[in-house]
């Protein structure tokens, strides 16, 4: 069993969840990984201060199409105010897996989009403290 | 002491693999001889940067032990022998290129600073609104970016040859360009660093010049792995880098015609490249100084002609023979392995020691990655060349490419680990 490539990781990346399009949406963003070139768009739907429903757009590698996918899961149901400051520490916990520091943007692209499309400020999350 | 190896054959010839004696070569290498976790690293990013031989690693040394002082301006005898080590070096260059004079040789940082000073200074004082700059959608940014950037200073127009699906350029579309008279300058590059495509640049430069245009090539892969001829190239403008040819990063080459450099204005300015400062106004040193402001990279132009003598002695028509047939195994593996998909020339014939390819599925990140795992050192990105992965209709893709120093071996280790990356992801 690879260390990075686990079961649910590439299961998620064959099969992600809350890919596709929202046409009426409250709030959208979309952001470029600048290493690789990998695109990553989100539209929101807000209802009752809560993230109602959400739909990624884009393609990347294993790491960031999955983060995204377990990252909606959680994101949908959340409180707006909650997953508007929700850090780097957050996301790499619910991967659950050693993630590289060039691979961390990979993994991070996810909530910096969903953070860019909530508050319109789009740097890359930092860890608790930072 | 040059080997006698096969030159034309189109099948991976076990001869010019065996024959170039790339086994020896590589006892040249430390970097080669360091395991890691208990296996030899086999490293295949060679488009990005190659390794150092001993003999340069040793020339540095040597220069910075023996022989370190500032150039030029300095009487005592440190200085003397610094500075005739640092011009002996623009010497090398010349003869390795075949070039006419050291005045029209100007040590810059890299290719890309190279093609920057020619962009902001010829480009910025001589293009004029309604010119055209023609480049190609092979091109790496940094021959893409600093035109942009002098057409938006100047009001020219950036325009684009397009990459047919062999991955060669048409030059029938250059002709249609050109015929159109408003061609100021053509910049484009020798080899490309994503499809491996050797584009006919003297071809291309004679072609310009019939019309009127100048002609900038972009030698940054091409002078680790052809034999560059620069006389018969004949173009105005032609940039490399020291590092992507065994040599010390921090050092690239630009040529360029001296009548061109006369009349240009400095990149730089300050120290070395004047002839006298008066309080308002300054004149400039002869060329090629008045291009080379500030302390230069003396240490890395010495260990650059360190390299040269390397890659003389084992000759570039061998080295080109020996990545030939690496390059052709190569296509022939990958193209015989399942879900794997190339870019660029179908042949070795007409592409230099770079194969681009997509594994069905899998990212290249996530297969540069996996690779990594069995020490197999290859690029997955954009490669800096995005109008291109526009083109090919991808984000990025995965690269591997050869130094002289690369055997057969470790394009079997290549295919071994990307059946293994491909285990992982149908687990």
């Amino acid at each position: 069993m690879d260390d990075l490539y686990r079961d649910f990781i590439l299961e998620h990346y064959k099969r992600p969840r809350n890919f596709g399009e929202l046409p009426e949406h409250d709030h959208d963003a979309h952001e470029v990984n600048p290493l690789c070139g990998d695109e990553l768009g989100v539209q929101i739907v807000i209802a009752d201060g809560r993230i109602a429903d959400l739909r990624f757009q884009g393609h990347g590698c294993a790491i960031s199409q999955a983060a995204a996918s377990m990252a909606s899961e959680e994101l949908i149901g959340m409180e707006v105010d909650e997953a508007a400051t929700l850090d780097a520490g957050w996301m790499l916990e619910l991967l659950g897996i050693p993630v590289s520091a060039t691979r961390r943007k990979c993994a991070l692209l996810s909530l910096k989009v969903v953070r860019h499309a909530l508050t319109g400020e789009g740097s890359w999350p930092g860890d608790p403290g930072n | 002491m040059k080997h006698v190896v096969c030159r034309t054959s189109e099948e991976p010839c076990q001869e010019c693999l065996v024959g170039f004696g790339a086994e020896k070569i590589r006892e040249d290498f430390p970097i080669l001889w360091t395991k890691v976790h208990g296996k030899p690293l086999v490293y295949l990013d060679n488009a990005a940067t190659t390794q150092k031989p001993q003999a340069v690693l040793d020339t540095l040394m040597r220069y910075y032990t023996e022989e370190n002082s500032n150039v030029h301006r300095g009487v005592h005898f440190l200085s003397q022998v610094a500075t005739q080590s640092y011009e002996s070096g623009r010497t090398r260059v010349r003869q390795f290129l075949n070039a006419s004079h050291d005045r029209e040789i100007i040590f810059t940082r890299g290719a890309t600073e190279g093609i920057n000073l020619v962009a902001q200074s010829y480009g910025r004082k001589h293009l004029r609104a309604g010119d055209e700059v023609i480049v190609s959608a092979m091109e790496h940014h940094s021959n893409i970016v600093p035109w942009q950037q002098a057409a938006a200073a100047t009001g020219a127009q950036l325009r684009y040859l397009e990459v047919a699906d062999d991955g060669t350029l048409s030059l029938e579309q250059l002709d249609a360009e050109l015929a159109r008279g408003d061609v100021a300058l053509v910049a484009l590059t020798h080899v490309s660093n994503v499809l491996g495509t050797i584009n006919p640049v003297a071809e291309i430069v004679h072609r310009a010049h019939d019309a009127g245009a100048l002609a900038l090539i972009d030698g940054a892969q091409a002078v680790p792995q052809l034999e560059v001829d620069l006389t018969a190239i004949d173009a105005d403008f032609y940039a490399w880098t020291g590092h992507k040819a065994l040599g010390p990063t921090g050092v690239g080459v630009l040529h360029a015609r001296a009548e061109l450099l006369e009349q240009m204005p400095p990149f730089l300015s300050g120290g070395d490249m004047i002839a006298t400062v008066e309080a308002q106004s300054s004149s400039w040193n002869e060329l090629p100084w008045k291009f080379e402001a500030g302390t230069s990279m003396i240490a890395q132009v010495v260990g650059l002609g360190a390299a040269i003598d390397y890659l003389d002695a084992l000759g570039m028509a061998n080295i080109r023979a020996h990545e030939h047939a690496l390059t052709a195994y190569t296509l022939e593996r990958l193209s015989a392995t399942d879900g794997v998909s190339l870019f660029g020339p179908p042949s070795a014939e007409h592409r230099g020691g770079v194969v681009s390819f997509a594994l069905e599925g899998i990212h290249p990140h996530d297969v540069a990655e996996l690779l990594s795992r069995s020490n197999v050192c290859i690029r997955a990105s954009h490669h800096c060349a995005q109008p291109l992965m526009r083109r090919l209709g991808v984000v990025a893709t995965a690269r591997a490419s050869f130094g002289p120093y690369n055997v057969a071996a470790d394009v079997d280790a290549l295919i071994e680990a990307i059946e293994r990356a491909q285990e992982v992801f149908e687990g």
